[in-house]
């Protein structure tokens, strides 16, 4: 925000348009992490956003470039923290492309399974903390929370199983997986997204046609079609503005093509549009873990040797992007190999980061109260946005 | 011994404070249990097991032993007075309440109104915290809250004021005594409409969610009371208990016959304050399961939707009380 408008503004006097600047994070119950907003506000309304990134910042690139092919899957895992999975698959999948390693179908089924289960995981998290930040703490806000908080335990408990980890998996090596599913876990899996699938109608009953929120909702933070593809948010944010958009469909990767499913679009670009898809989206993650469950092919899970030495991954020269369906949006991994057991260069494209960049577009003219409804329905992770 | 009356009374408030102080403490363990059973949690267990029955001693103490920071900045007089300013009114109010016939500190002629205008009071306090407290948050917090305050009293007021017709008394126990019969609200449409509009107005009154937008963490932090901390926020957070609780107790006393029900008089206190505990509660169910609205959609519900509706109500109550002449059945 410049600072000259501010001042100007300040000196017209009474008249009800003076304005406040009041900075909203970093450290702030709402910001989702780290993230600076300066709002401009006369009154409640606010009329300039000044975003602020860059306090989770861990040079995660660098690292890409200091760390082996074999050291960095785990790292990945880092940038988004909330939905692991999905950023290592992008990583992996880049050194593939790259040293055309082929990947065994049983792995790339795997890969599905949990890139999915991760999915349902996140949205689960991401409806928790939205409604916390609608009706805060102390009120039904926390009670959806609660409610979300507890159906993602029992997805993190079963990557606990195929892993051993809850949150940073690792569960990727190139050229497959490193763990394979063991004993009885697929039934535990089918179990479990049985249940979440009765806890999604449960979560429906109680927001469609709550009328609070809905008018939290609805008309708020609208992003128009045009809006969406200049700006470059993706996943359910595009689709929500009116966007068939999926990398799962436009691009299949890890033999998406051999799965049935929707992609779910609104029209209305609105905070409610993006509910919907995102609801409709955990039936679909449902929908595929129970065909791959069905179709899971027998076979080794990986195409190469189980990791023994750090430097044992070599990749020929060349250079290669992937991009993969994460649960914020499209996640792009892009690698330049000089032929070592390091890349030469490495970069993300974090889903987060892209969609972020929309808030000073749709955040003017709306209340305070608007603002963190409209961060919330982005969901954002900083991990991915700061890197 | 005989002491002048004056010291009776005295004595009489002294115990019914007291009585209350513990009482409002004990509200806040009841919450907190009946979110946790809402959300498929236990709530507070290990301080006083079982079911930590201690936990709201164990927090007064807390609190009370919490370093007490004044911000630099803030202007020191307001801020200090802020707490107990917000807290008087809100103890006042239980003054007129009687807990049976004749058991109460003052059972006043116009003790309804003197609860309404009282109540009010406590927004004095709420814009001083606001503003003496130099910070942003705190400054709009505050200015929401006179926002919705005065925006939320004058329904408050007028459904309020339909038992007051209708029992053609402001005195407490009269308008009780009037529901001998018939509890007000059982009393055909307007009794119930009037109940309604009181429990809504209740919800925006006490600031609880989908009302709270002057505390608003996810927004404001904490709202007004962001910079208080130590025995101030105590006092704050008594205060606007206390308010809620006092709010139950009229609620049971306008519209569910107060202390009548089965059994010896003797009974009459306990009927009461299981009927204010029943309001409490439900104003805790609303709140822990909705979303906290807008502050211009407030606003909106309470002068397009409220205030009308109430204002009619009471002149319909009106009607319908010179045509069947006052009390219930």
């Amino acid at each position: 925000m410049p600072e000259t408008q501010t001042k100007q503004v300040v000196e017209v006097g009474y008249g009800g348009n003076e304005r406040l600047m009041m900075n909203m994070g970093p450290q702030h119950p709402s910001s989702h992490g780290v993230f600076r907003m300066i709002l401009t506000l006369e009154g409640e309304t606010v009329v300039a956003v000044d975003a602020v990134i860059g306090y989770l910042h861990r040079c995660h690139e660098k690292l890409g470039e200091t760390l082996t092919y074999v050291q960095y899957p785990s790292i990945a895992s880092k940038t988004d923290y909330v939905a692991a999975m999905t950023s290592e698959l992008a990583y992996v999948s880049a050194v593939e492309k790259i040293g055309k390693f082929e990947v065994p179908r049983r792995a790339q089924y795997l890969r599905v399974v949990a890139a999915e289960l991760q999915r349902i995981a996140s949205h689960c998290l991401w409806l928790g903390t939205w409604c916390l930040d609608m009706g805060g703490a102390l009120g039904g806000g926390a009670t959806v929370f609660l409610y979300c908080i507890r159906e993602r335990e029992m997805v993190l408990d079963r990557f606990e199983e195929l892993t051993g980890a809850r949150l940073l998996y690792g569960f990727h090596q190139i050229g497959g997986t490193r763990y394979d599913a063991p004993p009885g876990w697929d039934k535990k899996v089918r179990e479990t997204v049985d249940f979440i699938e009765a806890r999604i109608d449960e979560y429906e009953a109680m927001l469609d046609d709550n009328t609070f929120f809905r008018v939290r909702t609805q008309g708020v933070g609208v992003i128009s079609r045009e809006l969406a593809q200049e700006v470059g948010v993706s996943g359910p944010l595009i689709r929500g503005s009116g966007v068939s958009y999926d990398v799962r469909r436009a691009e299949p990767y890890s033999s998406y093509q051999d799965f049935d499913f929707v992609v779910p679009v609104e029209t209305a670009g609105d905070c409610y549009a993006r509910y919907r898809v995102r609801m409709v989206e955990f039936r679909q993650s449902i929908r595929i873990v129970r065909q791959a469950l069905d179709g899971l092919p027998e076979g080794p899970i990986s195409s190469r040797p189980g990791v023994k030495s750090v430097g044992q991954v070599r990749v020929p020269k060349g250079e290669g992007y992937t991009r993969v369906e994460g649960a914020r949006g499209e996640v792009g991994c892009y690698i330049v190999s000089d032929g070592g057991p390091k890349p030469y260069r490495m970069k993300w494209r974090g889903a987060s980061f892209s969609n972020l960049a929309v808030l000073p577009h749709i955040v003017p003219g709306h209340k305070v109260a608007d603002v963190v409804a409209i961060m919330g329905s982005v969901d954002p992770v900083f991990g991915e946005v700061d890197r | 011994m005989i002491l002048p009356p004056a010291a009776w009374h005295a004595i009489e408030a002294f115990i019914v404070l007291n009585a209350l102080l513990l009482l409002v403490a004990y509200v806040t363990l009841l919450e907190r249990k009946f979110a946790a059973r809402m959300q498929s949690r236990i709530g507070p267990y290990y301080v006083g097991r079982p079911h930590g029955w201690l936990q709201p001693i164990a927090d007064a103490l807390k609190l009370m032993m919490k370093e007490d920071i004044v911000p630099t900045a803030s202007d020191r007089w307001v801020y200090n007075l802020a707490p107990i300013v917000f807290l008087v009114p809100c103890l006042l109010i239980f003054a007129t309440i009687p807990f049976a016939p004749e058991l109460g500190v003052a059972d006043l002629n116009i003790g309804v109104l003197f609860f309404l205008a009282v109540s009010s009071l406590e927004i004095v306090g709420l814009f001083m915290g606001g503003w003496g407290s130099n910070n942003k948050y705190a400054l709009l917090s505050a200015m929401r809250a006179v926002n919705q305050i005065i925006s939320y009293d004058l329904p408050f007021i007028f459904a309020a004021l339909v038992p007051v017709l209708l029992a053609g008394s402001m005195q407490m126990s009269a308008i009780v005594a009037a529901q001998q019969g018939l509890w007000f609200v059982a009393y055909p449409v307007v009794g119930q409409l009037a109940f309604l509009a009181f429990l809504v107005a209740t919800l925006a009154a006490e600031n609880r969610v989908p009302f709270d937008i002057l505390e608003a963490e996810s927004e404001l932090v904490a709202g007004f009371r962001v910079e208080y901390s130590g025995m101030k926020f105590a006092l704050i957070q008594l205060g606007e208990y206390a308010h809620m609780l006092g709010t139950s107790f009229l609620g049971a006393l306008l519209f569910l016959g107060g202390w009548l029900g089965p059994g010896p008089a003797a009974l009459g206190p306990v009927w009461f304050l299981v009927k204010a505990i029943l309001i409490f509660l439900v104003v805790t169910w609303v709140r822990w399961s909705f979303v906290r609205i807008r502050v211009d959609q407030i606003l909106a519900i309470s002068w397009k939707l409220l205030l009308p509706a109430t204002l009619v109500l009471l002149l319909a109550t009106g009607l319908v009380v010179a045509v069947r002449g006052p009390g219930g059945g």
